[in-house]
């Protein structure tokens, strides 16, 4: 039913003109899919994506859009050819899903290669509860580590498209954007100075809690990135810039990769592979928890600090 | 029946995701475009995570008593792929707000009319 919802908000996304009603379903729809992702027992991903969804990528669409315009100007090219180009890739799409195994099905080839050992090897080989970051932080940690690479990369493309020029008058408009309004409201300034001391404990919870329950660094990142981007709205660009300056993120966010790879050498010159914890302590499985927590620590910096920097950039940007 | 039923996640992923191509191809208005590849983006997870799911299973946090659990892999690789994912939009957005500056307009048909040859 829920998928139901999704759908419907999805064609009003499509036909609104009003970019400040999209971007505001928009959020809804990552709310929405994060509730799905609980349903189909991905608790992790639903985190992510509620964190990520329904609060970031928000935030960063309504930043851009006070900095353009807010309607949208009505197509002028005839919508047939795009129309029929997408039925005829959905239908071919949809013929081709007949031949998937049916939804839940225990015997379906997804859950006959890797998956079982996984689940069935991993509480000896590395100890943990959570099976998502054993996979994510030790079997996959290539991956892991390729991926907060991209992070930090996208995260320099954005400083580079908007840090470079015009950096004086942004530092020195004092309120900064979004800001001004709710500056001066006294129920906002108190309710955040209470609720972001708990925000900040929370992702602090989340990034070490990650090998037993739900969550981990990208999860523990973006909620830390939430917290301070809650103080930027509330007390303005300058305070937070106070806290903390966009030179020490910079270094924060390279940092946090460089651990990452750091650890992985270490691997290396203890003796095992890359990446391959098992070799940093006297027993492989104490190892494996010393690596997962430091590497965790690394995504969690560099996904925190990028998220912030790249809020800054956006925020400190005047029209 | 069983048929529509089994399948029905993935159906509403294929719609979910041909509208957001959709507005991608059909949209001149590069915010609406980004949103509309935020839509594919939010699709291509929901598939994933549905061809994940066991059923009669539980999360994957090992647990006594509990012998049936989903998938973990694709959590894993769409954990990742939504943390990238806002990344890449950030970019992205990044870039519209430049064009609006050097163009004053986000909507490509001014962009292209803009660039052509008086």
């Amino acid at each position: 039913m829920l998928l139901s919802f999704l759908a419907i908000t999805t064609i009003a996304v499509v036909r609104l003109r009003d970019l400040f009603a999209v971007v505001m379903l928009f959020g809804i729809f990552s709310l929405l899919s994060a509730a799905i992702f609980v349903t189909l027992d991905a608790v992790d991903v639903a985190f992510t994506e509620a964190a990520v969804g329904a609060g970031i990528s928000t935030v960063l669409m309504l930043a851009t859009l006070t900095l353009t315009t807010r309607t949208e100007s009505p197509p002028r090219h005839g919508t047939l050819l795009p129309l029929l180009v997408v039925c005829v890739t959905g239908g071919a799409l949809v013929y081709g899903t007949l031949d998937m195994p049916r939804f839940g099905d225990p015997q379906a080839p997804i859950h006959q290669h890797v998956a079982p050992r996984y689940l069935q090897d991993s509480p000896a080989e590395i100890g943990l509860p959570n099976v998502v970051t054993s996979v994510l932080a030790s079997y996959r940690g290539y991956d892991t580590l390729g991926e907060v690479t991209v992070i930090f990369t996208a995260g320099a493309g954005v400083l580079m498209l908007l840090g470079a020029i015009r950096r004086r008058t942004a530092c020195c408009d004092d309120t900064g954007k979004g800001g001004s309004a709710v500056n001066h409201n006294l129920v906002l300034r108190v309710v955040a100075k209470i609720l972001i001391p708990f925000v900040l404990l929370f992702a602090l919870y989340v990034q070490f809690h990650g090998d037993f329950g739900p969550g981990g660094g990208f999860q523990a990142g973006v909620i830390f990135a939430a917290a301070f981007i809650l103080y930027t709205l509330i007390f303005g660009l300058a305070a937070a810039r106070a806290v903390a300056s966009p030179g020490v993120l910079r270094v924060l966010s390279a940092l946090g990769v460089l651990l990452f790879a750091g650890v992985g050498l270490a691997g290396i010159f203890a003796g095992g592979d890359f990446l391959d914890y098992g070799v940093l302590a006297s027993h492989p499985v104490a190892g494996q928890h010393l690596g997962i927590l430091l590497i965790e620590l690394g995504v969690g910096t560099t996904v925190a600090a990028v998220m912030i920097m790249i809020f800054y950039l956006f925020a400190g940007r005047t029209r | 029946m069983a048929t529509v039923l089994g399948l029905y996640n993935y159906w509403i992923a294929i719609f979910l995701m041909m509208a957001g191509f959709y507005v991608v191809i059909a949209h001149g208005n590069l915010v609406k475009k980004i949103v509309g590849l935020s839509i594919f983006q939010v699709a291509v997870f929901i598939l994933y995570i549905s061809m994940g799911k066991v059923q009669g299973g539980s999360a994957p946090i090992l647990a006594a008593g509990v012998t049936s659990y989903s998938n973990p892999l694709p959590h894993v690789l769409i954990l990742t792929a939504i943390v990238v994912g806002v990344a890449t939009i950030a970019l992205g957005l990044a870039l519209v707000i430049r064009i609006n500056e050097a163009y004053g307009t986000v909507e490509e048909d001014n962009i292209h009319s803009q660039d052509e040859p008086e």
